[in-house]
């Protein structure tokens, strides 16, 4: 069994590092699965972090962890901390509905509500949480719209059916729907995945301006993806973080056998 | 061990076993016109005599030599019980779904499912004798009497001193025995919309009722129409339990004004006449008559509910046209 | 670029009616769990009034015996536990045969518009009220032969099995992987062979799920028989005379005005729903843990 690395997380105390999140001893499963087996990761503020690693190494179901959305699923059980601004979205006495729209999330496929307009799909999460100023929901919609690349192309055409723009354009729209409740931290499970090169590239693209304001997480099983978009990379390996760091370290320079086979293509 | 001819004769055997599958699926097609046939013409003396008033009227004279004959107040009975059978029954129905398809805890969903089944089995005339000894009574003085004794003065629907053989009766049990067909389509078609729709809306922050009400009831809306349209159709046939508790009123009497008053519908009319209706003169063929507007009523819901029903299947996939 | 100032600004708009929300969410699923009890108190309700009422009836006089004279509350409701069962035999040899190969039909060779055709006039004739199917065998039979009869009971009762069967049948055998039916080609067996030696075999007991679930609706049926079998308080005489039949008889027994009368149709009920709600668990128990099985679900309950 390889030892893991110690990440760069847990050296430094005197560095003065803004972590925005941090997951502490996650222990997650399903099923009677344990699907993520005691991991810890701590992401910086206005970075992309990408979570590479084979089909099954527990990365979206860490990523579900991160916004309370792993406990939806059937069995699911989970321990551990999750630190938004230091504050445990696990323990802090509020419903899991605050907590989840402190964090937005994107999925693999769109899924823009096929029965409202792009509008009302930016503003379903606005509406929900008791925002009636109309003045301000079109702000946050003509924002969040500008800020996916949408806002150009389907300003004059916002009463439209959210299904009726193609696959990236709905993508970019579930990312806007996603950041319109104002969260400070973006979850992407394999947003592009589903996406021609053309769209995957625009998406890229927007996350290279995201991050200057957002703290954004991003599943990837495309690595050439990763290095791209990401700052930091944590590499997972049949639920166990194996090496976390720089993404230019890992993938240039890999300290762990393992991450060192997977980023040189020999198992995926 | 099987023995399996593998040297089977001539494909001689093959065209007769095809052409035989093949009679026997026409066959149903041949019972379908014989029935319209047979009912056109079983009921063509009447048409004769009414013609299109037949529709329209509300006679019911059976004398020899004064008859005449009108379908109107069962039409209307049929519409308006199957009409609350469905007020009632479709929201019962669309709750007991919800609770089915996202509330339930696992140890629930068999024994739950296991009812529902049970209540759809139960033959009609169970119902109705239930419905005439037990539940009637219940009705009766819970339901009944207080309206009727609070409102009765001043509204038609509550007029007429209640016995319980009436209209009402009659459409609450009716909806009772629809409520199995709608739940459990309607089960089907909220656990057909995909997941990763309700995901979104979690995500948003919404709780489960949120949750259902952004993204599962907009994507079955269609579906969920279909469903209770197909309830609508088996409240139109149903026959035994309606004959049995609506009171069996006839001619101008039959029509359904108030809801404590007896009323009959165009199935219980035919249960209840048929079999002392004398085959010389127009009264059986009246009663086909009226079976033919059953048939196509009947026949022109369940058409619409299945192309509701088929749709939303279909699109699951893909984008709904709202 | 919406910043983090902006972002704590726009958050300040949140009406953070949380509170509210999940009240409501309670209080939703408070009223969907009560339309669960409302439908569970009728059923229990039937159960319980069926058998104990009915259970009082019970006794070998009441199960064999022909019925008294009316309202005398002797005898018993033998001619019509007999006339069930011969009813529900004598459709099923027409109604199986005939349900099963349409079945074989549409499954095998129905991939194409004539298949479509004959699916939809199935699922026409599955939907039509049993009355009119009633009148219809009224017309075909009765008056043709100048008498009620177990044939134009029998008639009538296989048009209602039949479309049921053919459904189930058809979804049955779809269910078989067409894997099979190439390996039987592969080997050279002819057509009609696979489909009766190794498809049919494999799907048994989906087929026997259907044509079981259709005896226990046929077993229910009463509005067809009003104008087919006329009734009787004998033993059958012969296929082309009346017959009694349970469900017939409880319909006749509750419209009496005796107490007694009325009493014996609570054990005529008792009969019957024994024999259709122990077809349906025991269906569901023996066949169905299986598979899903839900639309043959839908195929429960009679007119």
């Amino acid at each position: 069994m390889e030892t893991l690395i110690e990440s760069p997380n847990k050296i430094s105390t005197t560095e003065d590092v803004k972590y925005k999140l941090v997951a502490e001893d996650i222990v997650a499963s399903y099923d009677n699965v344990v699907a993520v087996k005691n991991v810890t990761m701590k992401f910086r503020d206005k970075a992309v972090t990408a979570l590479i690693g084979p089909s099954g190494c527990g990365k979206t179901t860490f990523l579900r962890c991160l916004n309370r959305m792993h406990e939806l699923t059937k069995n699911a059980k989970i321990t551990g901390r999750v630190l938004l601004d230091g504050e445990d979205l696990y323990t802090n006495n509020q419903d899991p509905i605050i907590n989840r729209r402190k964090i937005g999330m994107v999925f693999q496929k769109p899924n823009p509500f096929p029965t409202m307009s792009i509008y009302d799909n930016v503003a379903a999460g606005l509406k929900l949480n008791g925002l009636k100023n109309k003045s301000v929901i079109d702000e946050i919609v003509e924002g969040c719209l500008k800020m996916v690349y949408l806002w150009d192309e389907v300003k004059n055409d916002l009463k439209k059916p959210g299904m009726s723009i193609s696959g990236g354009q709905q993508q970019r729209l579930c990312i806007a729907r996603a950041l319109a409740i104002q969260p400070e931290v973006l979850l992407m499970d394999e947003p592009a995945s589903a996406l021609d090169p053309i769209a995957t590239q625009k998406i890229e693209e927007m996350i290279n301006e995201l991050k200057k304001e957002y703290t954004i997480i991003i599943v990837t099983h495309n690595m050439q993806q990763a290095t791209r978009v990401s700052d930091y990379t944590g590499f997972m390996y049949l639920g166990d973080l194996m090496e976390f760091g720089e993404t230019k370290q890992i993938f240039e320079n890999p300290r762990n056998e393992i991450t060192a086979r997977y980023v040189q293509g020999q198992f995926g | 061990m099987m023995r399996i001819p593998l040297k089977s004769g001539s494909p001689f055997v093959d065209k007769i076993f095809k052409i035989g599958a093949a009679i026997a699926a026409t066959y149903v097609l041949a019972i379908i016109v014989l029935i319209v046939i047979n009912l056109i013409s079983g009921s063509a003396p009447i048409w004769q005599q009414e013609g299109i008033g037949f529709l329209t009227g509300s006679n019911w004279n059976s004398e020899e030599g004064r008859e005449s004959y009108g379908a109107a107040p069962y039409v209307l009975g049929t519409f308006v019980t199957a009409g609350l059978a469905m007020a009632i029954g479709v929201p019962i129905s669309i709750g007991i779904a919800m609770f089915m398809s996202e509330l339930a805890p696992k140890i629930m969903r068999t024994p739950l499912s296991l009812i529902i089944e049970l209540l759809a089995a139960v033959p009609s005339v169970i119902y109705g004798l239930w419905g005439l000894f037990v539940f009637r009574l219940y009705l009766l003085d819970w339901v009944e009497k207080p309206l009727h004794n609070t409102f009765g003065d001043n509204s038609v629907i509550f007029s007429g001193a209640p016995f319980g053989l009436d209209i009402f009766t009659a459409s609450v049990v009716l909806a009772i025995m629809i409520i199995p067909t709608i739940s459990s389509i309607s089960r089907e078609i909220m656990l057909a919309v995909p997941n990763n729709q309700r995901e979104a809306a979690y995500m948003l922050g919404a709780t489960k009722w949120e949750v259902f009400r952004l993204a599962v009831i907009p994507y079955s809306k269609s579906g969920l129409i279909g469903a209770a349209i197909l309830g609508l159709g088996r409240a139109v046939g149903e026959t035994m339990a309606v004959t049995m508790l609506i009171g069996n009123a006839t001619g101008a009497a039959a029509f359904p004004t108030s809801l404590f008053q007896p009323g009959q519908t165009m199935s219980s009319i035919m249960a209840n006449e048929f079999a002392e209706a004398s085959q010389a003169g127009l009264h059986i063929s009246a009663l086909i008559g009226i079976g033919l507007i059953l048939f196509i009523v009947a026949l022109a819901i369940n058409m619409i509910a299945h192309l509701l029903v088929a749709r939303v299947i279909k699109s699951h996939e893909g984008a709904v046209q709202a | 670029m919406i910043t983090v100032e902006q972002r704590a600004e726009f958050r300040k708009h949140f009406r953070y009616n949380v509170g509210r929300r999940l009240v409501i969410d309670k209080i939703v699923k408070g009223v969907v769990f009560g339309c669960v009890i409302i439908a569970i108190i009728p059923l229990g309700s039937i159960l319980v009034e069926v058998f104990t009422n009915g259970s009082a009836a019970l006794s070998i006089e009441f199960l064999t015996q022909i019925p008294g004279a009316v309202g005398s509350g002797e005898g018993g409701i033998g001619p019509a536990i007999q006339g069930t069962i011969v009813l529900i035999g004598m459709s099923s040899l027409i109604g199986v045969p005939v349900g099963v190969m349409g079945g074989i039909f549409l499954s095998e060779y129905g991939n194409n518009r004539f298949g479509k055709a004959v699916r939809f006039f199935n699922d026409v004739l599955a939907e039509f009220p049993t009355i009119v199917i009633g009148i219809f065998a009224f017309v075909m039979i009765v008056l043709v032969l100048g008498n009620f009869s177990v044939w134009a009971g029998t008639f009538a009762l296989s048009i209602i099995m039949l479309p049921i069967i053919t459904r189930t049948t058809e979804e049955s055998l779809k269910l078989i992987p067409i894997t099979y039916r190439e390996a039987g080609f592969a080997l050279g067996i002819k057509r009609w062979a696979i489909i009766l030696k190794i498809i049919l075999a494999q799907a048994k007991s989906g087929l026997v799920t259907g044509i079981l679930l259709a005896v226990a609706r046929i077993a229910g049926e009463t509005a067809p028989l009003i104008f087919t079998i006329l009734g009787s308080s004998q033993f059958m005489s012969g296929f082309d005379g009346p017959i009694d039949a349970l469900p017939l008889r409880i319909w006749r027994l509750s419209s009496l005005p005796y107490d007694s009368a009325v009493a014996q149709g609570w054990g005529a009920a008792l009969v019957l729903i024994l024999i259709v709600l122990s077809i349906n668990v025991g269906v569901r128990y023996a066949f169905l843990r299986k598979r899903g099985g839900t639309r043959f679900k839908m195929v429960g309950g009679s007119l």
